[in-house]
């Protein structure tokens, strides 16, 4: 199943946005993980900036500078938000607020916990109608949320908005969840086109039922950098950075993505010119 | 509507299960229902102290999860396990276990809080000098209160090797699951699917939409002139779907379409024309390749909020005038939020076998305001096709098409 890959965003420490973290991802520049400012996400009204919740502004960032680069309108594209934990930090201050006597707790942190405040930002900051769906699948979201985007993009052949993002866990959550660095990347996958500039080939290896997987051995996993290498360990949301890698590399790779114990993806990237 | 919108090929729910506060399985539903048997009662649920009424499961707190499941081990994952155990569910998922093999089945699931009430109880746990969560639910987070949990209970109770993720959207999470299934079927990405939604109570909802002034301190009376505010229920509903070809048969029930959209506009108010609402049912009948007119009985979300019930109304309106019947089901389950999407399409299921339009039950008045034909009373009689609409927050609207084959 083929996609074009029209634009991506990225927010990470020491990867602040797409265009500034190409020449490291290909491994021309070394990876240094400096810590990154809460991002401006600028597309929020004012108002829902000042409300949201840091995750919620890392997935908005990189949505909008994914579509800034697609050219597209937001409100025409259909979106998937794929994490892991969700709004773990307001799960630490509702559960913060519930273990007391009074109980109290504020009537917009209760809507900011569902697991799709972020597309519900996105939708309110683009004033956007269009389907969207928010998943988790512990740490194969992110695979499991290409899935479903390549597949709307397949059902209803147009581009779809593809947001993957976990923040650091706060304490004490982090002893159940250690999650240390927050990861946040974006993709806008669309029907390939004469013009697209890298085609993504996505197939889903599958082990036959009660056998144990047998996967090709090319089909490498782990990232040659040490510390991006622990990022992705680290952080569900950045299990997408050997896309991203070979993305940037700008050269034809077939990389692999998890997904639960029996089966993977299998991506290929094709760049038609750079 | 969406621009690329076409038909689908109808996906038959060759088994269906669901459990409620009305009881365990289909069939007590259905008896619930036909007796107009309400399950809501005053709050009783831990120690919560609110004035409100809810649907509670009777029986999570008297077993537990064993040998294997037993890190799974919590209210909602108890909610599930009881409701695979209904109706021949899990036979008829072994049945198809044979025919595709386990790596070819998906497993879609919907929550909206997962297994929280464990971190809320694990909160109030906490190590009074280092403030530690007990280390009993530190490594049972991954089980338990972690979004995928659920999908993960699912897949290791029935033994399937597929794609799998549980979507969790608020309360259309598992509307939005039969979408999602019917995508990855299409696009190969599996044979056959199951999809359900499980939701349980917690402190989170209770208190939360307490402080949003949204529940009613009596059950609640959807589309009633005097409604105000919703009752908070739990439930588990699954189905299987398969394609007609392998599963179909004249009578059976099947999805025919879906619509999803946002609206774009508040994270916990409807759009208040409707907008989102309308472009889900439409893209719904766009779906099932259905002309407004071909649907008989619309399962409105009718939550028996002031603003809901009133929205939904001018979307409904907007789309099929008054012709045909609404009601809402929520008198007898309450909203079972993450779980509201399948337990009303297996609801529709059974009126679609039945030929049976439900009234809405404790609505006493229908609200003058509201236009569509809200129906009080059954009507028995043949149907062929149901429209069932959740909202949910963060504007996230799915409208099922159901019918018979």
């Amino acid at each position: 199943m083929d996609v074009a890959i029209d634009g991506i965003g990225l927010l990470a420490p020491g990867l602040s946005g797409w265009r500034e973290s190409r020449a490291v991802l290909a491994g021309d520049r070394p990876y240094q993980p400096t810590a990154v400012p809460s991002p401006e996400a600028t597309i929020l009204p004012q108002n829902e900036r000042r409300r949201s919740s840091d995750s919620v502004r890392w997935a908005v960032q990189v949505a909008q500078e994914a579509i800034e680069q697609s050219g597209l309108n937001p409100r025409d594209v259909p979106t998937v938000f794929a994490s892991s934990g969700g709004e773990m930090s307001v799960f630490d201050q509702l559960c913060r607020a519930l273990a007391t006597e009074e109980r109290l707790i504020s009537p917009t942190l209760f809507h900011q916990s569902v697991h799709n405040t972020a597309a519900g930002y996105w939708g309110i900051a683009t004033t956007g109608q269009q389907s969207s769906t928010a998943l988790s699948c512990y740490d194969d979201s992110f695979a499991a949320g290409l899935v479903e985007a390549v597949a709307t993009v397949r059902e209803e052949q147009r581009p779809v908005l593809l947001v993957t993002y976990d923040l650091a866990v706060p304490a004490p959550l982090d002893e159940a969840r250690p999650i240390t660095e927050g990861f946040a990347a974006a993709f806008v996958l669309s029907p390939p086109a004469r013009d697209s500039t890298v085609i993504l080939r996505l197939r889903l290896e599958q082990a036959p039922a009660g056998e144990s997987p047998c996967f090709p051995e090319y089909l490498a996993e782990r990232l040659a950098d040490d510390a991006l290498e622990r990022l992705r360990q680290n952080n569900p949301a950045a299990r997408s950075l050997p896309l991203l890698c070979a993305v940037a590399a700008a050269v034809p790779r077939t990389v692999a993505l998890a997904w639960l114990e029996n089966q993977r993806l299998q991506l290929t990237i094709e760049p038609r010119r750079c | 509507m969406s621009p690329s919108i076409g038909p689908m090929a109808p996906l038959v729910l060759s088994a269906y299960t669901l459990v409620t506060a009305n009881g365990r399985g289909t069939g007590a539903v259905l008896d619930a229902i036909l007796a107009r048997r309400s399950a809501l009662k005053p709050c009783d649920f831990e120690d919560v102290a609110l004035k409100t009424h809810i649907g509670r499961v009777a029986g999570l707190e008297d077993f537990s999860l064993d040998h294997d499941l037993r890190p799974f081990d919590c209210r909602n994952n108890r909610l599930a396990w009881l409701g695979l155990q209904q109706d021949g569910f899990t036979v008829a998922v072994a049945e198809a276990k044979q025919r595709y093999g386990a790596h070819r089945i998906a497993v879609i699931m919907g929550t909206s809080t997962s297994g929280i009430l464990e971190t809320e109880h694990a909160y109030r746990a906490r190590d009074p000098r280092t403030g530690a969560l007990p280390a009993s639910y530190v490594s049972r987070y991954r089980y338990t209160h972690n979004m995928f949990s659920l999908g993960h209970f699912v897949r290791t109770c029935l033994g399937l090797e597929g794609p799998a993720m549980v979507v969790s959207t608020a309360c259309s999470s598992s509307a939005k699951v039969f979408a999602t299934a019917a995508r990855l079927m299409r696009a190969g990405f599996c044979d056959a699917a199951v999809v359900g939604g499980v939701d349980s109570l917690c402190h989170t909802t209770l208190y939360g939409f307490s402080a949003l002034q949204l529940l009613s301190s009596d059950p609640c009376r959807p589309c009633d002139e005097d409604r105000d505010g919703l009752s908070l229920g739990e439930a588990a509903g699954y189905a299987l779907l398969e394609r007609v070809e392998r599963a179909g048969g004249r009578g059976a029930v099947a999805l025919l379409g879906y619509g999803e959209s946002t609206d774009g506009y508040h994270m916990s108010h409807p759009h208040p024309e409707g907008a989102g609402a309308i472009r889900a049912i439409r893209d719904s009948l766009a779906r099932a390749g259905i002309r407004p007119e071909a649907v008989e009985y619309v399962n409105l979300h009718g939550t028996a909020t002031r603003a809901n019930d009133e929205v939904e109304d001018k979307a409904v309106y907007s789309v099929f005038g008054a012709r045909p019947a609404c009601s809402s089901t929520k008198g007898w389950t309450g909203h079972t939020l993450g779980a509201a999407g399948v337990t009303e399409a297996v609801i529709s299921a059974l009126c679609l076998t039945k030929g049976l339009i439900p009234g809405t039950l404790n609505c006493r008045r229908v609200d003058p305001a509201l236009q569509c034909r809200v129906v009080r009373d059954h009507q028995f009689g043949a149907l062929s096709c149901v429209v069932s609409n959740i909202f949910g927050f963060g504007g996230n609207n799915c409208s099922l098409v159901l019918g018979k084959l």
